[in-house]
């Protein structure tokens, strides 16, 4: 827990900014005064009351998303002291053992819109590509869905907590601003859904999305992404499960021609 | 698509907007869907404890959807109109039924069927959960059949546009579009749409700190007030009884807590039969014995025990602190699950992480330390629907159900005043959000088919839409060109203070009126409102002071209606008029916005009983002896 003899301190924000996507980026530095129990979201929001730069200048404040605080929404992911992660949950109490200056940046893998804004519309790009829903008959009633057992549901919400927040992304070292590689949540999407009774009648499909270019054999088990998860999903055994399902799948499809 | 195909706009993409958007999509009408927020960011994720519904075990004890009615409109204080609630817990069952299909992960018994907690409000196991992150469950499974929708080229998704305002025909009088701008560009426009459904959530931003999303400011809400719709109830808001608070917000600690088993308590001692405030409140709480534990919901109401109403829980809690009963002296009780089993525990994990990692201590074994924060808004934009002759129901599909006063203007979900009356219920504001959605989405396809009088939205001349949008665009010039000295955030940070401190657990009159003289004084420093970013690129300051405007304008409304309610009814309670009185406030409060003066317009209308007649609401209260350890102050304030 937080000090009582820190109860007035000031903490110094380097933050790395861009006016818009084609612009250049610089770095701003501002003071902001830290309580106990503050966040970064909390310091964030005095900046943005007060955006005088340590040098003295008027900036504009740091624009950055944010919405739920409570690390269930996955807005406000952003790079703070190297490592992405939310800013709600990134505790200034905490970032002091790491460094006693908090380092603020946009996550590197998806385009800059301004300051630490990114467009990470790919990630939800990737949920349409394997399909991440189940197809049910429409929005009537029509009796209750299958039953699964406690093990099967406690496997299902592990996964199911996927919150978008693209964390397993930006430490991934496959995964690029330009290149294809869907990425881990994507692949873990897909065994969610494929665990599903009625969601695996789109298993097929999801696996021929996998097998191809920027699929799961773009994967380099760098195993970085199951570090980061701030939700602790299990990404690493989806990727395994998947990269076993791809091969049947494709054995399969050798055998029976479809 | 053929010219004059009929669309339908959707603000909000929460629950209610996904759930309308993908019915009315399914009704064979294109939806395009605005959200702030990619529509998976939604507040309703921050949603825990569960989702209501009468189950066939529950009702082999004796529950059943009349009951869950009834329960309802006692938690709401009787002042929710019965139809409606009536469809509502009615539909409960298929609503679960359909979440489980689109793959929800239900909580599950060892035989596989969906498990059942306890919930506020009730006597029987009726709540459906997917551990403590039952509204990100929900949320996502409509998200998914959302971007299913889309992929068929039925739902149009506008996100990171923020809703402006309504575009109504002068001539019909009838909503027939709406004024967004792109939140990246900053590009101002109009979109045509036949209706217009309003799933824009709750107002707990008015408040400064609450357990609401960033988002979550009403002014979608209001500025669909200051264009004509009105108001309902807009004094109901909820004070829920455990947060953490916080720096930036106060997080929302589950009633789920509660409902596994999680004990509300005090350091006390007992002496001469009466408890008194702990002579050493700040000792760790491990080390306080059973004996100096002083559980004050179970032994006040041993009937319903920690899972009485939101409300109820919340002036306990607040009071006790008052009487100096709080942890360390402070604001602050504990809510304790730490004796729980730990298969228990596990079902709670959701939450206990977010406790954990939010103040360090681990939930598991030290009692949380909690205090009431502004929650929900019971109240919102007025609607209307037409009842069964017999009170019981809705008539299925009209047009009528979950319109505003602005014909062809809908208002779906938290916006929407219906269903909560005086206070909501644990676990019924996802089940309103989505029967909202499929529900009453029905009759938003229908009105477009089949009702509208006139020209389609598409073939209107450009009038209306200009005049609009040109309206939007000078009120942006205004903000950037205005060289005044207020700062934006400092003036809603008085906003909320004021808010808080007069018009949430406790409403003193003469504390209101002064609230109400702050208002006006901060209105006046808001027309000199300074921007710090005068750019047209991502420019959050202009939208969060534009949104702050707004925020002035229903708070006014808000604590207009609370000053004018002088009884005491759910989660509004007033001191100076402890009872409530039927006679006088068995009233829907209508506020309309008076243009010319920037004022509200109070007005009411009687709610009619056509299925359970208004009793007195105890849950069963018995007296208990506590010595008043000081008198109590005057300091009506929930954590801010």
């Amino acid at each position: 827990m937080s000090s009582e003899t820190n109860k007035n301190r000031t903490i110094r924000f380097k933050i790395k900014r861009q006016d818009a996507p084609d612009s250049p980026s610089y770095w701003d530095e501002f003071d902001a005064p830290c309580p106990p129990g503050a966040n970064v979201i909390s310091c964030l929001l005095w900046i943005a009351a007060n955006p005088t730069t340590t040098t003295g200048r008027q900036a504009t404040p740091v624009a950055w998303d944010c919405n739920c605080l409570e690390e269930v929404c996955g807005a406000c992911t952003m790079v703070i002291n190297g490592r992405a992660r939310q800013s709600c949950s990134a505790l200034i109490d905490e970032l002091q053992k790491e460094d006693p200056v908090v380092t603020l940046e946009p996550m590197s893998k998806f385009p800059v819109v301004r300051d630490l804004v990114v467009d990470r519309s790919r990630i939800f790009n990737a949920l349409t590509k394997v399909k991440a829903w189940v197809p049910v008959d429409g929005m009537h009633a029509m009796g209750p869905g299958p039953t699964e057992t406690p093990q099967q549901q406690e496997t299902r919400y592990a996964l199911s907590r996927c919150m978008s927040c693209g964390c397993c992304l930006e430490a991934c070292p496959q995964y690029l601003i330009d290149n294809e590689f869907i990425g881990a949540h994507a692949i873990s999407q897909a065994r969610y859904f494929n665990a599903h009774a009625t969601g695996a009648s789109l298993a097929g499909n999801r696996l021929d999305a996998l097998e191809g270019p920027g699929g799961i054999t773009d994967c380099g088990n760098a195993q970085n992404c199951v570090k980061v998860c701030p939700k602790e999903i299990p990404l690493t055994e989806s990727i395994a499960d998947i990269g076993r399902q791809t091969t049947v799948h494709a054995i399969e499809k050798f055998f029976t021609g479809k | 698509m053929a010219k004059n195909q009929p669309r339908i706009i959707v603000v909000g993409g929460g629950l209610a907007g996904l759930a309308a958007s993908v019915r009315i999509a399914e009704a064979g009408l294109p939806v395009d869907l605005f959200s702030m927020v990619p529509v998976k960011r939604s507040h309703s994720v921050c949603a825990q404890g569960g989702i209501n519904a009468c189950n066939e075990v529950a009702r082999q004890q004796g529950y059943s959807e009349w009951l869950h009615m009834d329960e309802t409109l006692y938690g709401g204080d009787f002042l929710n109109h019965q139809p409606p609630v009536y469809e509502m817990t009615h539909w409960a069952p298929k609503i679960i039924d359909l979440m489980d299909r689109m793959g929800v992960p239900f909580n599950r018994t060892s035989e596989g069927q969906r498990d059942l907690r306890m919930f506020g409000g009730s006597l029987f196991k009726r709540t459906h959960f997917a551990g403590a992150t039952t509204g990100q469950q929900l949320l996502y499974a409509l998200d998914e059949q959302t971007r299913r929708y889309e992929t068929q080229g039925k739902i149009n998704k506008y996100e990171f546009w923020e809703f402006l305002w309504p575009v109504i025909d002068p001539d019909t009088e009838r909503c027939v579009g709406i004024v967004a701008q792109d939140m990246r560009s900053m590009q101002v426009r109009s979109f045509r749409a036949d209706a217009v459904v309003m799933a824009t959530g709750g107002c707990g931003v008015v408040f400064g700190k609450s357990t609401m999303s960033v988002i979550c400011t009403g002014g979608a809400a209001s500025r669909c007030y200051q264009a004509g719709a009105w108001l309902g109830n807009p004094e109901f808001v909820q004070v829920h009884p455990t947060a953490i608070p916080g720096e930036d917000k106060c997080r929302l600690m589950s009633e789920s807590a509660r409902g596994e088993g999680g004990r509300v308590w005090v350091p006390a001692v007992k002496k001469d039969g009466k408890w008194h405030p702990h002579p050493d409140a700040g000792k760790h709480p491990n080390q306080i014995p059973q004996s100096e534990r002083w559980y004050i919901l179970e032994e006040k109401y041993p009937k319903y025990g920690n899972l009485v109403p939101r409300d109820i829980a919340t002036r306990e809690i607040f009071f006790i602190c008052q009487q100096g009963f709080g942890v360390g002296g402070g604001r602050m009780v504990y809510l304790d699950v730490s004796h729980l089993p730990e298969q228990t525990k596990h079902k709670l994990d959701g939450i206990l992480e977010i406790y954990e990692k939010f103040t360090g201590d681990n939930p598991r074994q030290v009692p949380m330390k909690i205090f009431p924060a502004v929650h929900y808004s019971m109240g919102g934009l007025y609607t209307v629907y037409t009842p069964k002759p017999d009170g019981k129901g809705m008539v299925h599909g009209d047009p009528n159900n979950m319109m505003t006063n602005v014909t062809g203007l809908y208002a779906f979900g938290e916006v929407n005043y219906q269903y909560h009356g005086a206070t909501r219920l644990g676990a019924n504001a996802l089940l309103n959000c989505i029967f909202d959605g499929l529900y009453c989405g029905l009759g938003v396809a229908n009105y477009v088919r089949d009702h509208i009088k006139g020209t389609r939205a598409v073939d209107l001349p450009p009038t209306a839409f200009d005049k609009a949008q040109q309206q939007e665009e000078n009120k942006i010039k205004r903000l950037i060109e205005s060289d005044g000295q207020s700062n934006p955030y400092e003036l809603h940070q008085r906003l909320g203070d004021e808010m808080t401190d007069s018009c949430t657990v406790v409403r003193e009159e003469s504390r209101m009126r002064q609230a109400y003289d702050v208002l006006r004084e901060l209105k006046a420093q808001y027309k000199n409102v300074r921007l710090s970013d005068t750019g047209m690129w991502t420019n959050q300051n202009l939208s969060f002071t534009r949104a702050l405007g707004d925020m002035l304008i229903y708070a006014e409304a808000l604590l207009a209606a609370s000053i004018l309610r002088k009884e005491s009814r759910g989660s509004h309670y007033r001191p100076d008029y402890p009872e409530r009185d039927d006679a006088k406030f068995h009233k829907t409060t209508i506020a309309k916005y008076d243009a010319a003066n920037d004022q509200p317009i109070l007005e009411y209308e009687p709610v009619p009983s056509p299925l359970v007649e208004p009793r007195a609401r105890t849950y069963g209260k018995v007296e208990t002896g506590e010595a008043n350890a000081t008198d109590q102050q005057k300091q009506p304030a929930a954590a801010r």
